[in-house]
């Protein structure tokens, strides 16, 4: 038999429930993966040993009395700026380095109610700031596909992890790309739910209007039975939807015949890798022939305005959310100063990483006097053009096609320096943050053994069709059991 | 969009944050040539085009006025680099 640690969320529960299995034998294959892998992979902060065995014995206990849930001693990674009460949460930052959160946030609380075994904390782009998870204040992690790359970002941490069964499965959160793009750079699932369907309340705010937590996950069906968990209303978050909660697995393995998939000419332009190309494409054909209708005159014209539009409107938050940051209630507080004001600007100069304060810096521009009209009222200006070219577009199609990344999964360093080109790395996830819709990245084939991830985007609250492409396509492909190369080594 | 020295210090004092000169240096550089991408934005017509100003179609979001139950002062005070007399600790604000 395989490790157990190999499991997906829907095996583990089987055999969780039919006592084929422990949670603490379980529990115990995922700490030993992260105690084999982790001194390549870097792709925890936290792990929680002792916690997460005392959590998998209570999860038995509940099972032993039948009363397991589908989550019940499933064990699990959580990114660090999702708050976990008595559990540090660093949003990998100098500023928060020694946050002990007082409260959950409701996803955790969901999973703790579920009996969920929480095993640790994942490293992350500081404050969910970059897309290589090189800005992380500690350590960056390792692509493990390749360990001179990195494994996208923000949630590269977790989308590592979950490539090399650390965890059955993680959480993650997406303001422009941050769940898909490292999921495609790992060859992992990864969703960013429709704005507004999974509760906000206990995320460290990054940038309000964009932020959504979702699952990462080894395969679709997992992806479809986390979200039965996480989603849905929360009065806690106004933000958080009414819609009601379908059953994400129901629908899972209906055919696609009558779908229609619009592949948007403008997310294949350029700048794309021809090898990321190529995968696309036959990707694309693979749909065709498991029966969805493939429209290539789909068009979504403003696409080449959603980077700068972005990058105004997230540091804008950004430098909104960020100004908590003053060394008194929580968090880093610089020693030495002369006065309140010095206390504060030395706090949040020596708490800061560089790539936070690019985006502060930005942001307070944006917002400043004189310049307001010019980029922030113009940039959500823009953001209702690209919303509306959405909501015509999913008039005659029931989802689209695009690449997660234009590119593969980059060399460590390799764009640090220049901050634009970091950017980049996100042009084809950010416009459906700024749409509010939902995407997911699947795991979509490999050039020169790196992954390719595609991305399919959907209407609002229709996550349940995206899930079925993914799921549709996985069944076709085995891209996605594919292990890194870190695992035979 | 080209930024001065002067341009990155004003900034960097609305958003409350130190800098040394080789920090103004270098996000003068960065920041003016992320600023110049920005510029295509003008390009767009938005006459009549209405900001987006939230996403979720629910509008205000009401609840009653009912009190409930907080956290001890102690777990509010538990990350906090100074405290007094059960208080946040902060330095004079006015001289």
């Amino acid at each position: 038999m395989n490790d157990l640690c190999e499991l997906t969320v829907r095996e583990a529960h089987q055999l969780l429930q039919q006592r084929e299995i422990s949670s603490v034998e379980l529990t115990e294959s995922t700490l030993q993966r992260i105690a084999q892998t982790e001194d390549k992979l870097h792709a925890c902060l936290t792990v929680t040993h002792d916690l997460a065995l005392e959590q998998a014995a209570d999860a038995d206990a509940c099972l032993n009395e039948g009363q397991g849930k589908t989550l019940t001693g499933v064990p699990v990674l959580v990114k660090d700026l999702i708050s976990t009460a008595g559990i540090r949460t660093t949003c990998g930052s100098t500023m928060l380095e020694n946050f002990v959160p007082i409260y959950d946030a409701t996803v955790i609380e969901k999973l703790k109610a579920q009996k969920a075994v929480i095993i640790g904390k994942t490293n992350m782009d500081e404050f969910a700031m970059g897309s290589s998870t090189e800005h992380s204040a500690f350590f960056p992690t390792h692509n493990p596909w390749d360990l001179n790359r990195v494994p996208g970002g923000s949630s590269g941490g977790s989308a590592a992890a979950v490539a090399t069964n650390q965890a059955i499965y993680a959480l993650g959160s997406d303001t422009g790309g941050s769940i898909r793009q490292p999921a495609g750079f790992c060859s992992v699932v990864g969703l960013k739910p429709t704005y507004g369907r999974v509760s906000r309340f206990g995320l460290v705010a990054f940038a309000s209007s964009l932020d959504q937590i979702g699952p990462l996950t080894k395969d679709v069906a997992d992806s479809a039975l986390v979200m039965n968990i996480i989603a849905g209303h929360d009065p806690k978050d106004s933000t958080s939807a009414r819609q009601p909660v379908p059953d994400y697995t129901k629908h899972l393995s209906r055919d696609l015949k009558g779908l229609r998939i619009g592949i948007p000419q403008e997310y294949f332009v350029e700048g794309m890798q021809g090898e990321v190309r190529e995968a696309l494409e036959t990707a694309i054909h693979r749909l065709q022939e498991i029966g969805a209708a493939i429209d290539r005159r789909a068009s979504l014209p403003s696409t080449k305005y959603a980077l700068a539009v972005y990058y105004i409107l997230a540091p804008s938050e950004a430098s909104a959310n960020l100004a908590r940051y003053d060394g008194v209630k929580y968090g880093f507080s610089a020693v030495n100063a002369s006065s309140a004001i010095d206390a504060t600007e030395k706090t949040r100069q020596l708490g800061f990483g560089a790539e936070v304060k690019r985006r502060i810096m930005l942001g307070t521009y944006a917002l400043s006097a004189g310049y307001y009209d010019a980029y922030y009222l113009k940039a959500q200006k823009v953001r209702t053009l690209i919303r509306e070219e959405f909501d015509q577009a999913f008039r005659e199609l029931d989802a689209l096609v695009t690449p997660t990344s234009p590119t593969l999964p980059f060399t460590l360093g390799e764009k640090l320096e220049d901050p634009l080109q970091m950017y980049l790395s996100d042009v084809c996830t950010l416009p459906i943050n700024i749409a509010g819709v939902p995407a997911i990245s699947v795991p979509a084939g490999f050039a020169d053994g790196l992954p390719v991830g595609m991305q399919i985007i959907g209407k609002p609250f229709d996550e349940e069709t995206i899930l079925r492409i993914a799921f549709a396509y996985q069944q076709a492909t085995d891209w996605h059991k594919r292990k890194p190369p870190l695992l035979s080594g | 969009m080209k930024l001065t020295d002067e341009q990155v210090k004003h900034i960097a004092w609305l958003a409350r944050l130190a800098m040394s000169q080789a920090e103004i240096e270098r996000f003068k550089i960065q920041l003016s040539h992320i600023l110049e991408n920005f510029d295509i934005l003008q390009q767009v017509d938005t006459t009549d085009v209405l900001p987006a100003t939230q996403l979720s179609a629910s509008r205000n979001v009401f609840r009653e006025d009912k009190a409930a139950e907080s956290y001890p002062q102690q777990q509010i005070l538990a990350n906090a680099p100074n405290q007094e007399e059960n208080c946040f600790k902060v330095r004079a604000i006015l001289e």
